[in-house]
């Protein structure tokens, strides 16, 4: 990919904090690298303090990297933070609306500060609080919307002058079921429909599988590997295909068949339950299908499972993915399960 | 000098070509005009909210309001100490002194509420977008300069109420509520660059604690500097504190000196000047460590 086809670039970024008693202070960026192609979701995957804030934060202009180098849309962010700022629009973790005022107001504030004026920039803030779904709200203070609501406000504080880059950190963290999928459809529908580019910051791996079109795994402060969800995943080798057996089957039998067969290997029987890994689980089931057909075992139910990213992300790090977050990451994942959003 | 000049407009990526061509001497300058737009775009967030919540206003009025009858009542022989030199009631000398007192105290709490901004982000996303960095502390010193005047004329309606009396006519008060602003915006300013760098409550309480009485004794609030040890003297008439009280009581006095009136309220203009540079220049470390 050369130069000029990406987005944002960074190149071996290094950030450090000073932290009382910490001599060296905390180095939240470790030499960064990310590339970022136009027009698609970029997520940024990682657990709570891997250093995806602070990359968001130096993209952005309102950090300065020790060192390394930062560009969006070709333009040095370090020497030209002025001109980046223009391109770019920013939907930080923290809401930053100002909660004694009105939606519409905090909206039109966002659109003089970028240059709109007069009717133009009503007319804008109009049409994005229609977008979100925020034209009765549009005169209420923000201190009396719900976290949904105000998300989306923020959302649309980083749209208003149609920017070609879209930086949005953690959008989904702390919402509920429902509002978390709308808030997906609506990302997708940015970069599919508009075009725009899209870096999107997430803990949850569940949220960076379905939205991101390639995504870097962030770790300690340093991308520990990236490419699309499905080529890091595939770099596993290794489906798991799960069969369930009838009850009168036999075990011996079975495990006698699937071991002769090439396709698939580490074939463990628990019970009813066969599991195996493979090469290509999709291409393996019909012929374990059939093998198992031929002797006279006919398969109750049959599942292959692609490997997860927490698998990816157990490979490069050396720890489970929930290990890393805290307790509370299984149960999100669920949650978002529950909200059944289609890529 | 060659300069990029920004399309304040929705923005597209520039052609290639023109990108990188030209080195921006200055690249975080904003056009001078942006800067006042800003100015007053974010001016008039800040005067909303204030409309919206008049009583605080009125809150912040209690405490020097307490100082002017209770210490106005307490204190009043005090003026018949020999050598205090002072034509009126003890009340008349304590407006100035508390207006003073009231514009300092709680403009030193501008820092909390830039403390509030950054927790809650709106700070950063101002910083974000192109929002001038010289718009954003100047709506500060904007909302803290009219909350100032409020609370000033609350106090001198007040005095007047409880019997004290100004000579000087409203031009008398204007000079003390414009004097009243210039300090506050001092401190303002001051309390604002505390917020930004060390972003910790505890910083502005200690420096408010640190300031505001001593600062206050060191002055002619409650009584003549003449009547101070030598090393007070010497103090408060290097303190601006003591110079906003000098003007005001001044200013309201039948015969105003308008020359050290002047002198004094350039000093403080200098002053205020140098704090909100210091306070645009905090900016600076915020990049370094948000």
């Amino acid at each position: 990919m050369s130069t000029t086809d990406c987005a944002i670039e960074a190149r071996q970024l290094v950030k450090t904090y000073a932290v009382r008693g910490k001599k060296h202070g905390i180095r939240a960026l470790d030499g960064l690298d990310i590339s970022v192609p136009r027009g698609m979701i970029y997520g940024l995957l990682g657990p709570n303090g891997a250093g995806k804030s602070t990359t968001v934060k130096i993209l952005t202009s309102l950090a300065r990297p020790d060192s390394g180098e930062a560009r969006v849309e070709s333009v040095d962010v370090l020497a030209r933070p002025g001109q980046v700022r223009h391109m770019i629009g920013v939907v930080a973790q923290r809401s930053g609306a100002d909660p004694t005022a009105t939606g519409r107001e905090n909206l039109i504030l966002q659109g003089r500060l970028y240059g709109l004026r007069g009717a133009a920039v009503r007319a804008r803030a109009d049409e994005l609080l229609a977008h979100f779904g925020l034209t009765e709200a549009a005169e209420r203070l923000v201190k009396t919307y719900s976290g949904g609501m105000q998300r989306r406000l923020d959302v649309a504080f980083g749209l208003i002058h149609r920017p070609a880059v879209l930086f949005l950190d953690e959008p989904t963290t702390g919402l509920d079921p429902e509002s978390r999928a709308a808030m997906w459809q609506e990302i997708a529908r940015l970069a599919g429909g508009e075009g725009m580019t899209v870096l999107l910051t997430t803990h949850y791996l569940e949220e960076a599988d379905r939205l991101a079109s390639r995504l870097a795994i962030v770790d300690r402060g340093r991308v520990v590997t990236s490419g699309s969800p499905d080529e890091l995943k595939g770099e596993l080798r290794g489906d798991a295909v799960q069969v369930e057996l009838p009850a009168d089957a036999d075990p011996a039998r079975v495990r006698q068949v699937l071991a002769a067969l090439p396709a698939v290997r580490d074939v463990v029987i628990a019970g009813r339950d066969v599991s195996a890994r493979s090469d290509d689980g999709a291409a393996a089931v019909p012929v374990v299908l059939a093998e198992l057909q031929r002797a006279g075992v006919n398969a109750a139910s049959v599942a292959v499972a692609r490997p997860s990213l927490d698998d990816v992300y157990l490979r490069h790090t050396g720890r489970r993915y929930s290990e890393s977050e805290g307790p509370d990451c299984a149960g999100h994942a669920n949650e978002l399960e529950t909200a059944g959003v289609s890529k | 000098m060659t300069t990029i000049q920004i399309n304040p407009g929705p923005s597209t990526p520039q052609a290639p070509q023109a990108r990188g061509r030209f080195r921006a001497a200055q690249p975080n300058t904003v056009p001078f005009g942006t800067t006042i737009a800003h100015t007053w775009y974010l001016t008039g967030r800040k005067l909303h909210a204030l409309v919206r919540q008049p009583w605080v206003l009125a809150f912040s009025v209690i405490q020097p309001v307490i100082w002017l009858f209770l210490f106005g009542q307490l204190f009043r022989r005090v003026i018949d100490i020999p050598g205090f030199a002072y034509h009126g009631t003890y009340l008349d000398y304590l407006v100035p002194g508390l207006i003073a007192m009231n514009a300092m105290s709680n403009n030193m709490w501008a820092g909390m509420t830039m403390i509030e901004e950054i927790d809650r982000g709106t700070l950063n996303r101002f910083l974000a977008a192109p929002a001038s960095r010289i718009a954003i502390m100047n709506a500060s010193v904007a909302e803290q300069a009219v909350s100032t005047t409020v609370q000033t004329l609350i106090i001198v309606a007040l005095g007047l109420a409880g019997g004290a009396r100004y000579h000087g006519g409203v031009a008398g008060v204007a000079v003390m509520v414009a004097a009243s602003i210039l300090v506050g915006v001092v401190f303002g300013a001051l309390s604002n660059a505390v917020g930004m760098t060390l972003r910790s409550r505890e910083a502005i309480i200690g420096v408010y604690t640190f300031f505001m009485l001593p600062l206050m004794f060191l002055s002619s609030a409650f009584i003549q500097t003449d009547l101070m040890p030598g090393w007070m003297q010497a103090i408060a008439s290097r303190n601006p504190l003591n110079w906003v009280v000098q003007i005001g009581r001044s200013a309201v006095s039948a015969h105003p000196d308008w020359a050290a009136i002047g002198v004094r309220c350039g000093g403080l203009l200098v002053l205020a000047v140098a704090c909100v540079a210091v306070s645009v220049a905090t900016f600076r470390s915020y990049r370094k460590n948000v």
